[in-house]
């Protein structure tokens, strides 16, 4: 154990300590005129959002191709998640600060009270000295429908670092968004991939070039604001041959009685011997103790290790959001690549969470790492699905999967859910579950120390977490382990 | 005013009364021994001090430095100082040792309004007495107790005390379990803790720990209560006659606990 991991734990303490009433600190909103589209989808909208926009004909194209398709798809119902109905026709697809409308130039032209948002969420968008020992992080911020800004981009143009808005990429590297929009996750992939494909706003585009070992780490920051409004970011990061890049992404909102949908699409591709680490910390408005309001975060993430000895790494914390359905899945295309998937999902409360990954074994000699952490709280609902397939010519794949259920209380509920084909005779494929429960005793024990009931269990889930937050980068380990004690608030009593 | 001062303490598990008229009064300063057969409360009544849930008080008081100890949450028992070495010590999977200490002594810290301690101190304090406890830095470490031996289990409790340093400290059995050599390096840790302003209550049912940690006073429990006191004395008849003859003499009911059955 490094001091400062150690460190990390006293801050989750302090930070449970020093929290007081209200759970969600996230949950202000921005008083900030948007420009919006009128509510409902149809052809029209879709060519609102491009004019606004100003894409090429070719990205039209393909949006209005994805919205057939998803005229033709039913929404899936196979996730262990019940929701109200969704009414498509109800929300608005195009959310953006006023002020947004010409475009700043750079972050000194972004509105003051934007900035003052991210202040207020702790994440800089001025790119401030960095102190002796932290390492930089370029930050992509986006609000509601739009990226406000980009920092750090100069010295990451210096490596040959593309770092930029989705909606930038479209026009200054049209060719590499063209060559590899899509290429992950098709257009018809799934009902919400084809919604995201017809109406996606902006996120965040990532180009390694080869051989470059991305000198920082990057991060997109989300931020839903506008009431009834979907977010349906994009991101699209492609690690060229020998390239490593650490990439993260953080969501919030504010807190809203109603529903807010967010159905993002994410597509990695890593071509031979990159790395990409994606980590996410999700931490959108769950909705409140009686389950009203919240976010829906449907999402689709996947990545290609489309050429040899390929890695693909997605680490994840799942904290936020009233219903999550999330799979993040690799395909391991090119021989010897690796695929992992580490993840933390908590639900308390009315949360409902069906969260797992996909591992799909096409080349030969390929592993791939699954350790799946699940925490249900409160009346809570968790459940992890998971897919390891393995293809007739992938000779030699590898997988182990271990997959931990934690009840705190005893009205929640764990499912685990694994599939696992194996084509292949030579495959080995690992498979480990445990369910526990926070115990009186360790309860006590701590107690006994000093610890209050929330500090306990803050501490006591953390520990159960750790395989997994170790592989968060430094800087978004402490923040994931802060968000582990906030959002268990209010689970003992 | 005493330290601790439990008076006629009537409690148990469920509608079990398992403390019968339990009647103890420590001083700061003073080591208290007790000994007594297997099930007659030793463990039971540590948990009730420390406030573990379902260990009822039916009928007396605890007062723990004036304050009504039966009144608290067991945090703020702990932060108030007292300490309980369990028994047996629990285990928290991924929660390392040092990360335990640093955590439980910034919240004992915290409930008492002092600052937390800077890291940089903690760790020179806890790597000194680690050594002193024979805790090397791998098992400071591993996650708490996970695949301790139960030496070992017993040595990290008495590090843990030596780090909250408590004014009251409660050993319960802390030697069962340790070889020669282990029960000398907790003795003298318990020893090096020793000072006029704590009380210690050493639950054992060896005599040969108390030749290692002086008693000032020796107590024998039977059935719940406290049947006779002494001093060391007390321990070495015991080790040599046995309870046999306070088994008996129990449903007499010496009621006042002190040495008056004894005179
Ligand atoms: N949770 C419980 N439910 C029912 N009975 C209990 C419970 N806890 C303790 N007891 C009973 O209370 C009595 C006293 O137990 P306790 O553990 O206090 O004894 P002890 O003096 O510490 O014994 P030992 O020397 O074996 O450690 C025993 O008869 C025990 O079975
Ligand atoms: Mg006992």
């Amino acid at each position: 154990m490094s001091e400062a991991k150690a460190g990390i734990d006293r801050e989750t303490v302090d930070q449970v300590a020093n929290f007081g009433g209200e759970n969600y600190k996230y949950g202000f909103t921005t008083d900030i005129d948007a420009d919006k589209a009128p509510n409902g989808l149809n052809a029209d909208i879709i060519r609102f959002i491009s004019a606004k926009k100003e894409e090429p004909e070719w990205l039209l194209e393909w949006r209005l191709d994805a919205f057939e398709r998803w005229q033709t798809m039913q929404e899936p119902d196979w996730a262990h998640v019940d929701y109200p109905k969704i009414d498509y026709q109800d929300l608005c697809y195009y959310a953006a600060p006023k002020s947004m409308e010409d475009g700043p130039k750079s972050l000194d032209e972004v509105d003051p009270e934007l900035l003052r948002t991210y202040e207020k969420l702790g994440i800089p968008l001025q790119e401030q000295e960095v102190l002796a020992g932290v390492r930089k992080v370029a930050v992509d911020a986006v609000f509601d429908s739009v990226s406000v800004g980009t920092t750090f981009r100069e010295e990451l143009a210096k490596a040959g670092v593309i770092f930029c808005s989705f909606s930038e990429a479209v026009k200054d590297h049209p060719d590499l968004v063209r060559k590899y929009l899509g290429s992950v996750v098709p257009q018809s992939d799934n009902y919400f991939a084809a919604l995201n494909s017809a109406v996606f706003s902006d996120g965040s585009f990532v180009y390694i070039p080869p051989g470059v070992r991305c000198p920082m780490e990057l991060s997109t920051y989300f931020r839903i604001n506008e009431a009834n409004t979907g977010q349906f970011e994009r991101t699209l990061v492609i690690a060229d041959r020998g390239s490593y890049v650490s990439y993260l992404e953080g969501c919030t909102a504010p807190m809203r009685d109603e529903n807010q949908l967010h159905a993002a699409v994410v597509e990695l591709v890593a071509l031979e011997d990159a790395e990409i680490k994606y980590s996410t910390v999700q931490n959108w408005y769950p909705g409140d103790a009686d389950g009203r309001g919240g976010i829906y975060n449907f999402v689709t993430k996947r990545g290609d290790c489309r050429e040899a000895r390929a890695r693909i790494s997605w680490t994840q914390v799942e904290t936020g959001s009233a219903v999550t359905w999330k799979y993040p899945s690799c395909i391991l295309r090119g021989d010897e690549t690796v695929g992992e998937f580490y993840s933390i999902a908590i639900s308390n409360n009315l949360q409902q969470v069906d969260s797992g990954t996909k591992m799909l074994h096409l080349g030969r000699n390929t592993s791939s790492k699954i350790i799946s952490k699940g925490i249900s709280a409160g009346r809570s609902s968790n459940a992890y699905r998971g897919q390891v397939s393995v293809h007739p010519k992938a000779a030699n794949a590898r997988n182990f999967t271990q997959c931990d259920s934690l009840l705190i209380g005893d009205k929640c509920a764990a499912h685990t859910v694994p599939y696992i084909e194996a084509k292949n005779i030579s495959a080995v494929l690992e498979h480990e579950a445990t369910t526990s429960k926070i115990s009186d005793d360790q309860m006590f024990y701590c107690r006994q120390r000093g610890l209050d009931p929330e500090e306990a269990v803050a501490l006591i889930v953390n520990g159960f977490c750790r395989d997994v937050l170790q592989n968060l980068p430094m800087e978004f380990a402490v923040e994931a382990q802060k968000l582990v004690g906030i959002s268990l608030e209010g689970s003992v009593g | 005013m005493a330290l601790l001062e439990i008076e006629n303490l009537h409690a148990g598990v469920d509608d079990k009364t398992i403390l019968n008229g339990f009647d103890l009064t420590i001083e700061a300063g003073e080591v208290h021994a007790i000994m007594g057969p297997n099930g007659s409360g030793k463990s039971t009544l540590s948990y009730v001090l420390a406030g573990r849930d379902g260990y009822e008080a039916q009928n007396g008081a605890v007062r723990f430095d004036g304050a009504d100890l039966l009144d608290m949450e067991p945090e703020a028992r702990a932060i108030a100082g007292m300490f309980l070495a369990f028994q047996y010590p629990l285990e928290i999977p991924g929660v390392t040792n040092m990360t335990f200490l640093r955590t439980a002594l910034n919240a004992v810290r915290r409930g008492r309004g002092e600052d937390e301690m800077d890291p940089a101190s903690f760790l020179r304090m806890v790597r000194e007495k680690s050594r002193a406890m024979g805790v090397d830095d791998d098992m400071l470490k591993r996650p708490l107790n996970v695949g301790f031996s139960g030496g070992e289990k017993k040595r990290n409790e008495v590090l843990q005390m030596a780090v909250l340093e408590p004014r009251l400290a409660i050993l319960d059995e802390t030697d069962s379990g340790l070889d020669i050599d282990a029960l000398q390096t907790v003795a003298d840790g318990v020893n090096a803790m020793r000072s006029d302003a704590r009380g210690m209550l050493v639950i054992t049912h060896y005599q040969r720990l108390l030749d290692f940690i002086k008693p000032d006073f020796v107590h024998v429990m039977v059935q719940g209560r406290i049947v006779r006191s002494g001093g060391p004395e007390l321990a070495e008849e015991l080790e040599r006659s046995g309870y046999g003859a306070y088994l008996g003499a129990e449903t007499g009911g010496q009621g006042d606990g002190a040495g008056a059955a004894h005179a």
